[in-house]
């Protein structure tokens, strides 16, 4: 099962190498949607940057930087989770995986472990951004490092497996975001909390949300890995 | 002869399904005329919430119908997957059921709206009850309009299958974290107002407002799911009847070019 993952994270991976979808398509789009949300969010960090001018100056930035990241990463999903797919659809690639023999497991494995690095990319560069934008300051590495681990995974997998439910169906672009954004509600809204008690200092009540995404991610790779197969015999 | 036996067979069972849903509905139609009388005439107004306690006869009752529609969906869905179970009925009941919960929870979110403003003044508050109804509704209407993307039947069942079993999965993910948003940044919620109990005829309208609507999510489920099994019969009728149409066409070319 694992070497099969590796086999088909290795395949999705130097697929995106020499398409460079993610890096010339989401990742500008990742960036465009931090500058609106400066744009959007303009008026509540200059509220409360006086209103806190007593406390410190990355208070505002700690409680509107977490959400503006996973936001945009859970728009950022949407589009890695699509082009997963669409490079299955193409050329009967979709149909040659299946005939291949490779364990489903595996290939579930390697499609949301393809996924998960591109998100990593795309978080590097969303955590860079509002630094260097919202002069957001990181504390607690550990936990940001847990919190963004686990709740990247667990969104991978989700994504995964509403990819293969949606594969094929001309309307995917549309009820792709209707499927997958409830589902990972309770995951961006544990890796929200626990990036702002990490960046406002209250790492001690930031682990209970680590505690959720890790059984989210548990939950949602088991049940890839089991019902993977099944997704694949309907797509 | 044994296309006459089926015939026969499946005449029953039409029969049968026909005066089950006369009688269930009947019985929806009396209890909630019931209810209507109890809950508007013969309670009276609560000393806290005045006339709003009404609302105490209707919401927890369609909140309880959409899980339970919900739980049988999921129940339902995974019959159909396991092979050993499987048929066509597990999916209309899967999809018949997803679509009564979808309305349901709607309803439980306007009418917990209606209290909310009633008693609080609000038409929203971010409470872990309300939210996760919400997110819930949200989950359930994805798996409806994955139903209703055009598809072959097994593909519509297994999708409709596998949706509903990832939400249901889902639900103690949103309970949990709903509640913990709340609790951790909310000393007191506005939506437990203490002191407050539920007691006689009160408390015996409620739990007959749960019987009623429970009857009525059992009517609109054979209607919806006996819709289920005839758009099902149309699509595989249409087919045939096409497929019959185009054999008779080639057939009559033929005899036109012999002759």
């Amino acid at each position: 099962m694992f070497r099969d993952a590796l086999l088909v994270l290795g395949k999705d991976l130097r697929i995106e190498a020499r398409a460079k979808v993610t890096l010339r398509q989401v990742a500008p789009f990742v960036v465009t949607v931090m500058v609106l949300f400066a744009f959007g969010l303009d008026r509540v960090l200059v509220r409360d940057a006086n209103v806190a001018d007593t406390v410190t100056d990355s208070v505002p930035a700690a409680y509107v930087v977490p959400g503006l990241i996973w936001l945009t990463l859970l728009f950022a999903l949407l589009l890695v989770v699509s082009r997963s797919v669409s490079i299955e659809e193409e050329d009967g690639a979709g149909d040659a995986l299946r005939l291949s023999g490779l364990d489903p497991a595996g290939i579930f494995l390697g499609k949301a472990g393809a996924i998960v690095v591109q998100l990593v990319a795309l978080e590097l560069l969303l955590v860079l951004g509002s630094m260097l934008f919202f002069q957001a300051r990181l504390h607690a590495p550990l936990l940001l490092l847990s919190a963004t681990a686990l709740a990247t995974v667990g969104m991978a997998a989700v994504g995964t497996c509403f990819g293969a439910l949606s594969s094929g169906l001309r309307s995917r672009e549309t009820l792709l975001p209707v499927l997958v954004m409830p589902v990972v509600a309770p995951v961006v809204l544990a890796a929200v909390q626990a990036w702002q008690l990490a960046l406002v200092g209250e790492v001690g009540d930031g682990w209970p949300w680590v505690r959720l995404l890790i059984v989210f991610a548990v939950v949602y790779v088991s049940f890839g890995v089991l019902a993977y197969g099944a997704l694949l015999e309907e797509s | 002869m044994k296309t006459t036996a089926t015939m026969q067979t499946s005449g029953v069972q039409t029969s049968t399904v026909q005066t089950l849903s006369w009688l269930t509905g009947l019985a929806a139609g009396a209890s909630l005329a019931l209810l209507t009388v109890l809950g508007l005439f013969v309670t009276r107004p609560d000393e806290v919430q005045g006339e709003a306690v009404r609302l105490l006869y209707v919401h927890p009752a369609t909140a309880w119908v959409a899980y339970m529609a919900f739980a049988v969906t999921s129940l339902a869905g995974l019959l159909w997957l396991w092979p050993r179970t499987r048929k066509p009925l597990w999916d209309h009941i899967a999809g018949a059921s997803a679509s009564i919960g979808v309305v349901f929870t709607g309803l439980t979110l306007v009418l917990g709206s209606l209290w909310g403003r009633a008693t609080w003044g609000f038409w929203w508050v971010w409470d872990a009850r309300g939210t996760s109804t919400l997110l819930l509704f949200l989950l359930y209407a994805g798996v409806v309009a994955l139903r209703y993307v055009p598809a072959t039947r097994d593909a519509r069942a297994r999708r409709t299958a596998i949706g509903a079993l990832i939400a249901f999965i889902d639900v103690p993910l949103v309970h949990f974290s709903v509640k913990w948003w709340k609790t951790l940044h909310q000393e007191a919620s506005v939506l437990q107002p203490s002191g407050v109990q539920i007691h006689g005829l009160q408390l015996f309208t409620m739990l007959f407002s749960f019987v009623a609507f429970s009857l009525v999510y059992a009517w609109l489920m054979i209607q919806r799911t006996r819709l289920a099994r005839w758009e099902d019969e149309l699509e595989a009728g249409g087919l045939d009847a096409a497929i019959v149409a185009r054999q008779s066409e080639g057939s009559q070319h033929l005899i036109g070019a012999t002759s």
